[in-house]
This record gives C-alpha cells, structure tokens and sequence, in this order.
C-alpha cells in the first residue's frame, strides 16, 4: 500500500460507522480549503495541539455574534486555511427543512466557503466552516436572500432549540415548535448584540424524555409536563402483560415507587409521580400523559468549560404556556436581569446562583419556594429563611 | 504581521485589523480608519465619547469593559452602540480605540 499523507486520521475511517475523516477527504477533492484542513489536523494529532489561533473577531454589519474568527497558526504550510471562519445559521425550529432548502444552503456555502457543514453544531444551528474575511459579507447577504439568517454566539443569547415536539411526537405535552420561534423572534437582539456575561442558551423539550438535552445543556430548560393524573387504559396494560413484564420493567424501575400492579390491574398513586415518563415510554399504547398540561422551568445547566457540568434545577414545577407566553418572557427577563446585574464576566447563570446562593436568586426574580423546587426528588426543597422570617417565628 | 497604510503613517496590525503597538494609536488613526468599519465621514463628539471612553477603561484595568458596562456608563443602548458602530462594540468601537483585540469565546 502506498504511504498515506495522514496515518493517523486515517484510524478514524476504519469500522463501520460514518467518519469526518471520510468526509473530509471527499471534499479535498472539490475544495482546496478542506485539502488544507486535513492536512493541519493530521499535524495537529501529530503534535498533539490544535493548529488554530485563539480568537478572532470578524463579523458582517449590524451583527455582533453569529460569525467566529478561525486563523490557522501554520499558514506557511497551509495557505488555504490561513482564515477559516465560521458561519452560525439559525436553524429551522425542530430541523425540518425541505431538500431545496438544503440544497440552497449548501450552494451557497460552496460558492463562499469550504463547502463543509457540521449539521448540526450542539446549540442547534447550521454550521459553515470555513470562509475567509472577504467571503463574509457576500455570504451573509446571499443567505439573507435566500431566507436564512445568522445564529447566536459569543456572550449573547444562542440559537433557542426545540424537541420536533408536536410535529412528530405523541408525548408533547407543549407546542415546543411555536415555543421555540415565538421566543426566537422576541430575542433578536439579545441573539444578535451579544450583551451578556456570557453566554445564554434556551432549550424546550416537549416532555421529560427531554430530547434536546435541555437539562444538560441550557441556563434556561423548558420541559412539557402535566399536572393531573396518568391516562390508564387498563384494558390495554393488560395487553402488555403478554409482552413485557411489568413489574419488573414498568412498577421496579418507576424511580418514585408510585405503581402497584396486580396482575389484572394497575395502579398509580398520581400525588407521588415525578412524570419522569419511564411508564409511559414502556407501555405508550396503554398509558398517556395526563390532559392538563404545561411546563416546568428549570435553571442552571451548563457543560464544563471553566468549572464543572451542571444539570438544571426546577424552579416553576408548573407553568401553562400559549401564546403570547407572556408570562414564561417576564421570568425569563427577569432572570436575566438579575443575571446580567450581578455575574462575573464568563459566569453562566448556575455558577452565579452556586456563588450567590439560591435563596438570593429566588427572592431576586420573585419566586416563592415551593417543595416540588427538588434538586434530588423529595429530598432537598428549596426553602429559605430570611433572618426577618426568623424574628417573626419567634414572637 | 500585516501592516496598514493610514494618513500617511504605517502601523502593524494582526488579522483581524486591530492595532499591535498600542502606544502608536492616535486621533488621526481612529479616523482614517473609520471608514473599514461602516462609518460614514467625520467621527462625531458621540464616537469620540465612545472610543475616549474604552481607552480609559482600557488603560486602567488593562481589559475592555463588559457592553452592558459601556452602555450603563455612557447612558446609551445597545440600539445606539450599533447605530454608532454598525460592525459592533467589540469588532468595530474596540478596534477604532486601538484596544488589543478582546478574546471572543466561540
Ligand atoms: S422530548 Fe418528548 S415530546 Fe419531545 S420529541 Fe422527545 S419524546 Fe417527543
Ligand atoms: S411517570 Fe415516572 S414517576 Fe410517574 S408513575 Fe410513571 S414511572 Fe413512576
């Protein structure tokens, strides 16, 4: 076999499954820039450090975020990616798009950049790698045309995403589409005028099998839940009965221990469920969630860049959410307010309460302690005590 | 290191364009320089405020402030930042008032 130019990467193409490696290499073939791009990461694993400068600022009029500025730090070897920016494009909420509109995209992507998509980048949006200074404008002003627009980066607002939700999911309790638009485009600013400590990210999942990882991943996560009891088709848990078994699968591994299950019928004590969805992802046919439905907000999700990762934490067990949303927006500024007015520069909102604590937070954006606020389910609510509550105990 | 041509005066600036030898930055290149960023004629007594403003900030605490800072101190928003500066506060306000490039976060 002749002598491969890249023998690391080339470890990444072997097996089954689908390889940036392979991908890469089919682009070299049309695009001088991702010949180039290989070519440094090959160097890159060589050396074992990444061959980009730290930083960049570059961006197209009127917007503040949306582009990130990439230099390679070895444009002597390799010309072609001496700038390799980055495009964000806010994707469609839910990622529906159309094969035209698709290809539109990517036509407009090989006419100003490297051809390469990462479809899509972990807030949501369409990423286009790889443009030089000069690109940028002409390509913004061509995606405008064709409908499209910038995404959030930097210390602003990020894309907001959404689960498909109703589109395509039975289990929505919210209509997390409309949601996430409606929210989009109240935000523009703050998505294109970076204003902020750093970063802020809102993610909405229509149920709690939370397919967008929003308590992972958002300061600020959106979760459809319900507030009555479990639908129960009795007749067809039985049908289940054949196939699964239910107490062992359904009622052992319901986390709160909420299910009885008799061998002819089942029962669920409602007032101590968590709506985790576990039974009902079991037995869909036979269980739905219950008819008064909304969600509940929680704060504080973050990955580790600086300290460690945080899963977010319930604040509003309930919230019904329609149209104006007026109610969720109100909370949301007011979070961010008090946010903006006390964090440290690149201190995401969860590091701030951490640092301020959270009875500060509550009583800053007004909201009551309430026992289904859980950091771990019914162990750990969220109640305070001032020192003036304290005085007032005692008399 | 690239270099630029301003009224007459050569300066070395890095890729992104912003300044190098902060101690070079003077009135004259602010304006000359003015023109890359979106902004039309003469700089007006509010960029002056803006760009005198960062260069403070900047010589005391040897970082630029936060935007929300630099609205909050100068009783302006954010609409008018960008009026002001159509490329942005970071790009096009920090640039014109030679700070070194403040490092974005991706
Ligand atoms: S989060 Fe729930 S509603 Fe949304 S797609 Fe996933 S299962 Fe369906
Ligand atoms: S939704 Fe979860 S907590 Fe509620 S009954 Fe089903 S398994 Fe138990």
């Amino acid at each position: 076999m002749a002598n491969s130019e890249t023998p690391l990467l080339d470890e990444l193409e072997k097996g089954k499954w689908p390889s940036f490696v392979k991908d890469l290499k089919q682009a070299a073939g049309k695009n001088p820039m991702a010949r180039d791009l290989i070519h440094q990461l090959e160097l890159s694993y060589k050396d074992r450090i990444g061959h980009w400068k730290h930083g960049g600022i570059v961006g197209v009029k009127g917007y503040g975020s949306g582009v990130i500025g990439r230099y390679s730090d070895r444009p002597d070897l390799f010309p072609n990616v001496q700038a390799f920016h980055t495009m964000r494009v806010n994707h469609p909420t839910g990622w529906f798009y159309k094969t035209d509109t698709l290809r539109k995209l990517c036509d407009i992507w090989d006419k100003h950049g490297s051809g390469l998509t990462n479809m899509h980048g972990s807030t949501g949006d369409a990423i286009l790698l790889g443009t030089t200074t000069d690109h940028l404008q002409s390509c913004y002003d061509d995606l405008s045309n064709a409908g499209f627009d910038l995404g959030g980066s930097g210390s602003a607002l990020r894309t907001p995403s959404a689960c498909v939700g109703p589109a395509r999911c039975e289990w929505a309790c919210i209509d997390s589409l409309d949601l996430c638009y409606n929210l989009t485009m109240t935000y523009q600013d703050q998505m294109h005028r970076p204003m902020f400590p750093y970063k802020f990210k809102i993610k909405i999942s229509a149920c709690a099998n939370d397919c967008v990882a929003a308590i992972a991943r958002s300061d600020l996560s959106v979760i459809g839940t319900w507030k009555d009891d479990i639908q129960v088709d009795q007749k067809e848990v039985l049908a289940y009965a054949s196939s699964i078994n239910i107490q062992k699968e359904v009622c052992d591994l319901c986390p709160t221990r909420c299910m009885e299950w008799n061998g002819k019928e089942l029962k669920i004590y409602d007032e101590d469920c968590t709506r985790c969805m576990h039974c009902i992802n079991l037995m869909p046919k036979a269980l739905r969630p219950g008819k008064e439905r909304g969600a509940s907000i929680l704060v504080g999700g973050k990955a580790p860049i600086v300290r460690g990762a945080l899963l977010s934490w319930v604040i509003v067990p309930f919230i019904k959410l329609e149209p104006p949303y007026d109610e969720l927006k109100n909370l949301i500024e007011r979070i961010q307010d008090w946010w903006d007015e006390n964090a440290k520069s690149r201190e995401r909102l969860g590091e701030l309460i951490q640092r301020l604590g959270m009875r500060v937070f509550l009583k800053a954006v007004d909201l009551p302690a309430v026992p289904q606020m859980v950091k771990a389910p019914r162990t750990n609510p969220y109640v305070f005590f001032w020192p003036e509550d304290l005085k007032k105990e005692v008399k | 290191m690239p270099q630029i041509e301003l009224a007459g005066k050569i300066y070395e600036v890095d890729e992104d364009g912003f300044l190098q030898e902060l101690d070079k930055w003077n009135e004259e290149f602010a304006q000359a320089y003015a023109h890359t960023e979106d902004i039309e004629g003469p700089l007006t007594e509010e960029h002056w405020k803006i760009i005198n403003y960062l260069r403070d900030y900047f010589a005391k605490f040897g970082i630029a402030p936060m935007v929300r800072k630099v609205c909050k101190d100068n009783g302006i928003d954010m609409k008018k930042l960008y009026e002001l500066f159509p490329t942005g506060p970071a790009k096009g306000a920090c640039k014109l008032a030679g700070l070194s490039k403040p490092t974005g976060c991706v």
